[in-house]
């Protein structure tokens, strides 16, 4: 298999078999969870479930001041990279083409040399994170082989993505080929690993908020 | 219930497992704040007290049954399931270190309810016979005696005998057919019986037809505290017969955190149907009372007030502005400690650390950031509204020699109230 051989693979069969898993994964683990189910309250509501559930989808992105000054750092450093990586996932040209192509809807995106900027702060974000749960005591505690593996996988599409733009090393298109693998790798462990929070929180938030919600608290 | 059983208390944890706790432990990823969060872990920095962690055996329990991963793991024999030892091992962390407060929960940024997970692991921890001593001698008293102090329905007796002579008012008791029942929590008769001559004034003054009942006149419920579903149930049936029997449409839950929790939250879920009458908080009532403009002030409370939010009253219960309104009308000089109402901390012996003498040390260090707090605002008296809250507090000040009288809400109202009809011996 010659490089313009591998890319068509990873291009092909490869992005196909990756956005199956991670398109069915991600529908299978919602359903399953939503399946559990959970018991009627019947205890006289104080407020409403629904609006205290979709309240605190919205507010919990919103630290109160309290926490802001006792979790800093993990609130500014989680903040700066997922920003980060929406623009860099979604507001990078090349990207959008690629949406396009896939789903048929295009929207506009960012100049390239912010883009790159973007994914510089953001890799420098994902390291101090890293750093942190390394000496944070809490967090080390906390951390197993899932977490690390989600930080290398989260982190390889930026560096390759990175390496890929500005053409170091190798020719453009194995250094494409690799970069949408190292994304492959990513959707395929998606479903099965923490990533899942990106849908699964708004999820969380709800019945936070609706359990709240129902006593009559803002939570 | 039978003798305790690692395996039904698996079956049990199985079972506690549902949409939104699946959905908290795929949320969940590992970021620590939930410890920033919990006193337990401000005031020690010990990384065992983080939240999340406490509720490690219940995670270990979704990851085998209900994920992929876990699921093939086990059938490879490669993940380690749920032992007895787990259990025994996290059982200071789930009960001595953990008050149910429920701050974590307000704080977790993908937000996960650690708090309702507690309760869950707290249903298998103590099927597995891992509940501290303190708490299942409490819960052994509740059921037979009818009150984790083993306080009797003498003792009341002669508490109301006394509030009777004291004010000259009549206690009513298993009066038929009153607007509301009230309940005591144990600590209230033996500790703080000024609690019901209290409320008899209250009574008098604002024109409410009320009653105790001799047969469940305790508010208090260690079957939540402990996570034993049947004995919390069963103590909650004691209140719902007694309201029936007199044919109350109210039953009013008294200063007390997690009473509020059990008979008003908890309660028809526990039993399974919802009640035949409301359920309404002793501040609830008199905010309410207060509105129809039926409580009048001889004057007010000149003193730099501040008040501590029970956590199952506040955040947990939804009863935040009452008090604040209350306060309002008692109160010139009232003042916010730094994180209230609903992030509030803890007094650090709710959720059953109290009856856990075990945890005694621990929850006096815990008491350090009620400290903190307290000396942010300079206050001449604390209010509240919890037996227990009180209890805690009063210990936390004069270990760390602070001079801070704590009062209750109540209390410090009926104290203002103004004189209707004067009675003869009666306080005001």
């Amino acid at each position: 298999m010659n490089e313009i051989e591998f890319l068509q693979w990873v291009r092909g069969p490869a992005f196909t078999a990756a956005t199956v898993i991670f398109v069915a994964g991600i529908i299978v683990r919602i359903v399953m969870i939503l399946l559990m189910g959970r018991k009627a309250n019947l205890a006289e509501a104080r407020g409403s479930e629904m609006a205290g559930g979709i309240r605190t989808m919205f507010t919990r992105s919103f630290p109160n001041s309290g926490t802001f000054k006792r979790s800093g750092f993990t609130i500014t450093a989680g903040y700066v990279f997922h920003i980060g990586l929406f623009i860099v996932i979604f507001l990078y040209v090349p990207h959008i083409l690629v949406f396009q192509k896939g789903l048929g809807i295009s929207w506009p995106g960012l100049p390239s040399n912010i883009v790159d900027a973007t994914a510089v702060v953001t890799m420098l974000a994902l390291i101090a994170v890293l750093v942190h749960r390394i000496i944070d005591p809490v967090k080390r505690m906390l951390s197993g082989f899932g977490d690390y593996l989600v930080w290398f996988v989260t982190m390889l599409p930026l560096v390759t993505g990175w390496i890929a733009f500005h053409r170091i090393g190798m020719t453009g298109t194995m250094l494409i080929a690799l970069h949408i693998l190292s994304v492959e790798l990513l959707m395929v462990l998606f479903p099965f690993t923490k990533l899942m929070h990106t849908f699964t929180l708004f999820m969380s938030r709800w019945y936070n908020g609706a359990i709240a919600g129902y006593r009559g608290v803002k939570s | 219930m039978s003798g305790p059983s690692f395996d039904v208390a698996y079956n049990v944890l199985k079972e506690q497992i549902d949409a939104p706790t699946a959905s908290f432990f795929t949320s969940c990823v590992h970021c620590g704040m939930c410890a920033d969060a919990c006193l337990f872990f401000t005031e020690t920095q010990d990384p065992k007290y983080t939240p999340i962690h406490k509720l490690e055996p219940l995670r270990k329990v979704w990851k085998t049954e209900y994920t992929f991963w876990g699921k093939l793991g086990k059938a490879l024999g490669l993940v380690k399931p749920l032992t007895d030892e787990d259990l025994t091992e996290w059982e200071t962390l789930v009960y001595d270190s953990c008050t149910l407060c429920g701050r974590c929960s307000m704080v977790c940024p993908v937000g996960n309810e650690i708090t309702y997970m507690i309760r869950r692991l707290r249903e298998g921890m103590a099927r597995a016979g891992h509940a501290p001593p303190g708490l299942i001698g409490a819960t052994k008293r509740a059921v037979t005696i009818g009150s984790p102090m083993g306080v009797k329905l003498p003792a009341l007796q002669a508490q109301i005998r006394s509030v009777e002579k004291e004010t000259g008012l009549e206690v009513p008791v298993d009066k038929e057919g009153a607007d509301y029942m009230v309940l005591l929590s144990s600590m209230e008769i033996m500790n703080f019986p000024e609690f019901i001559g209290a409320v008899t004034q209250l009574f008098h003054h604002a024109g409410v037809s009320w009653t105790i009942s001799s047969d469940a006149y305790e508010a208090t419920n260690s079957g939540i505290q402990i996570g034993v579903s049947d004995i919390a149930a069963e103590l909650v049936q004691r209140v719902v017969d007694a309201a029936a029997k007199l044919k109350v449409k109210n039953v009013i839950s008294p200063e007390c955190g997690h009473a509020y929790m059990a008979i008003r939250w908890e309660g028809p879920n526990l039993i399974g149907r919802p009640y035949d009458f409301k359920v309404i908080h002793i501040l609830e009532l008199l905010d309410q009372l207060r509105k129809e403009g039926k409580l009048e002030l001889r004057d007010k409370d000149t003193r730099r007030l501040t008040y501590h939010d029970p956590c199952q009253i506040s955040r947990r219960g939804g009863v935040i502005e009452q008090p604040r309104n209350l306060l309002g009308m008692l109160a010139d000089n009232f003042v916010e400690m730094p994180d209230t109402g609903e992030m509030n901390w803890c007094c650090g012996a709710g959720g059953g650390v109290s009856a856990n003498e075990r945890a005694d040390s621990l929850k006096m260090t815990a008491f350090k950031r009620k400290k903190a707090q307290l000396d942010a605002v300079q206050p001449d008296a604390l209010v509240s509204a919890c037996a227990n809250c009180r209890i805690q507090l009063e210990e936390g000040i004069e270990e760390n020699h602070m001079d801070l009288p704590v009062i209750s809400l109540t209390e410090t109202i009926v104290e203002h109230l103004a004189v209707k009809t004067p009675v003869e011996g009666g306080q005001s």
